[in-house]
């Protein structure tokens, strides 16, 4: 039989897989023991996460006094964590929604991570406007339920209200869609593994699921709503958290590029996240033939668009500060560029502007080590915009009696310390014990048995004899 | 009551889909198809009706949607009325952000819902494989031999034609 390959362009997954390639590979990694890599990677984490968990213990029962925050600047290293995590956390969602709308086949390698990676990301996110509230053990006071307090409903015109929205429901939808697509994934695992607790709780957490073409033209049609859902959701989670800022009458911060600005800013740095996160665990964990040169060629692409839009966005700052004639904006901008926060600013503009156009040229795009620095780059520079967005604009504000320096206090950076190590023990956790990619999805993209042509066989007839032939030899029908 | 089923088992997502239309061109009553990942195309090779899901969605949107436009106007501007940097009690703009996610929230996890009782999955349930492998990477046909025009052998060529690895009947319990 002649197999016309009028497919011009080359596959996304190298090694020439079949199916059963793919289900070997990808569960291999989950069913062989951890290796001492691992092993040491998870307890560093571990020993971040416990680091970090001792800090919030004391700084819960001493009180918030023990960060270096002060009158003037009430807002500065935990809420630029906040913003930093939640902006890693767009990445995911971006590859497995907003990629998926266009129909970006190279998604299917990265996607389940990158969903992960999302996940873990909001939950550190979550986790400091709590720690923020001094008293976190009235969050619950954020819900609007019927209380004995009047009822006293929350103010549903704050930002701060539609952000605990906002983020409640990215975290929802995106663990759904999360485990909407590891369904499958699970079930394969399930049905390889051998009698015993891997065999059972994948059963309960497959729910049955038997690869019925009903159940597939159903769930097809579910991705489909909520990759539908979730593309205008993300969007709406930055800006919602810009607003946070841009709603406030602080110079700096009261501006309306605020919203695409953000969006921009949390895709770039979700992108380097990915980037980071999956260059390592390609290499250990041997994905090379999934997540090839090509992959990472895409994302850079995305990164230097992503990473222009934030450079132009820093520019229109600038400029309609220039032109605003309002002397209090123009102050703050001209204090960011040289006040005593201009390293954090300059920090910012070479991480984030400066060093990313080196991804234009292919040779660089194609060094996977060169990709890796620059990705880190990328979230140091990112992590400093949101330090610089909230430091700056609060340290020297109307009244020069009450400018105020700030300093990060030990806890604050071992908080910052223990949201990292948060970050990496799920998301290690989620290597060992989950599919850490799309098993179902990659199979659905390989070049092997797709439907070049369907031939309709003549049982009567001789018009398709002779393709048949092989098959039909010695047959009498 | 049992009935006889034919199964076809097939290892090439182009040789499920020719063994499909075959199938159904051919009049044959497909009772189910399992694959490994989603088969594009299958839904027209073996004859589905569009799912009603899309429409599921929007109505759970516009229920989310409602529902949270009038809580919000409720509880500011009936229930307990406080005046905010003197905004009337019921401004509307403000509440298009939470609108927005509770609508976006109410149809994403309904819709997954809607899915589960469409499909009757649920945690813990026990998957009943048509064919071991249809999770990995065998792709399986089912068949009902409804009556004596059912030819078995000219099925088992047809299977053949699209490189089968295996066919069998086996008795089953029908729903």
């Amino acid at each position: 039989m002649a197999e016309v390959q009028t497919n011009m362009r080359q596959p996304w997954i190298l090694g020439d897989k079949k199916p059963i390639d793919v289900s070997n590979d990808i569960c291999e990694i989950i069913e062989r023991k951890p290796t001492g890599l691992w092993w040491a990677a998870f307890l560093t984490s571990l020993t971040m996460l416990i680091v970090g968990t001792v800090a919030v213990i004391y700084q819960m029962s001493t009180g918030i006094g023990t960060w270096g925050l002060n009158k003037t600047v009430g807002w500065a290293f935990d809420i630029t964590n906040f913003v930093f995590w939640i902006g890693i956390g767009h990445a995911g969602t971006l590859i497995s929604a907003i990629l998926f709308l266009f129909r970006q086949k190279w998604r299917t390698s990265v996607n389940r991570a990158a969903e992960a990676m999302t996940l873990f990301a909001v939950m550190c996110a979550g986790l400091f406007p709590l720690i923020h509230m001094g008293r976190p053990w009235l969050f619950y006071w954020i819900v609007p339920y019927p209380n004995f307090r009047g009822p006293l409903w929350v103010n549903f015109r704050s930002p701060l209200c539609w952000d605990f929205f906002a983020i409640s429901t990215y975290f929802t939808i995106s663990a759904v869609f999360w485990y909407i697509g590891l369904m499958p994934d699970l079930a394969t695992i399930r049905d390889r593994a051998k009698p015993g607790w891997r065999k059972k709780i994948m059963g309960f957490f497959s729910f049955g699921w038997n690869g019925s073409y009903r159940t597939w033209s159903r769930y097809e049609v579910v991705y489909l709503m909520l990759a539908g859902l979730a593309t205008p959701l993300v969007l709406s989670v930055h800006t919602i958290v810009s607003m946070d800022f841009a709603t406030s009458i602080v110079p700096g911060w009261h501006t309306t590029i605020f919203p695409p600005y953000f969006v921009a800013g949390a895709i770039f740095s979700g992108f380097a996240m990915v980037l980071t996160l999956m260059l390592i665990a390609r290499k250990v964990m041997r994905l090379e033939d999934y997540f090839t040169v090509r992959h990472v060629d895409a994302m850079c692409k995305i990164i230097i668009l992503t990473g222009s839009l934030v450079g132009l966005a820093y520019l229109t700052e600038f400029f309609t500060a220039a032109y605003s004639g309002n002397g209090y904006e123009q102050f703050v901008f001209f204090n960011r560029a040289a006040g005593p926060f201009a390293w954090a600013y300059w920090t910012m503009i070479t991480c984030n502007v400066i060093t990313p156009q080196l991804l234009w040229f292919k040779k660089i795009r194609s060094n996977l080590l060169l990709v890796f620095l620059l990705s880190i780059v990328v979230n140091i520079g990112m992590w400093f915009e949101r330090f610089v967005i909230i430091v700056t604009s609060l340290h020297r504000d109307y009244l020069p009696s009450s400018w105020a320096d700030y300093t990060p206090t030990i806890i604050e950076i071992l908080t910052l310390v223990g949201s990292f190590g948060l970050f990496l023990t799920a998301f290690l956790l989620f290597c060992r014990f989950l599919p850490v990619i799309a098993i179902a999805e990659v199979k659905g993209v390989l070049s092997f048995g797709r439907p070049k042509k369907i031939r309709q066989p003549d049982l009567d007839g001789s018009e398709t004899k002779e393709e048949a032939e092989p098959e039909m030899e010695g047959v009498t029908l | 009551m049992s009935r006889r089923v034919f199964v076809g088992v097939f290892e090439a997502e182009e040789d499920i889909l020719g063994m499909a239309q075959a199938a159904r061109e051919r009049g044959l009553k497909i009772i189910d198809i399992f694959s490994p990942y989603a088969v594009h195309g299958m839904e027209q090779a073996a004859g589905i009706k569009p799912s009603r899901l899309p429409i599921t969605c929007f109505i759970l949107a516009l229920l989310g949607a409602g529902l949270k436009t009038w809580f919000e106007f409720w509880t500011t501007s009936v229930n307990w009325p406080i005046d905010v940097g003197g905004k009337p009690w019921n401004s509307w703009p403000a509440f298009v952000p939470i609108t927005f996610e509770v609508m976006v929230l109410f149809a994403g996890v309904g819709t997954v819902i809607a899915l589960f009782i469409a499909c009757r999955l649920y945690p813990g349930k026990k998957a009943k494989l048509a064919f071991p492998g249809v999770t990995d990477d065998r792709f399986a046909i089912l068949l009902e031999e409804s009556d004596a025009t059912f030819d078995v052998e000219e099925i088992t060529q047809l299977c053949k034609h699209f490189n089968s690895t295996h066919v069998e009947e086996r008795t089953e319990e029908s729903d």
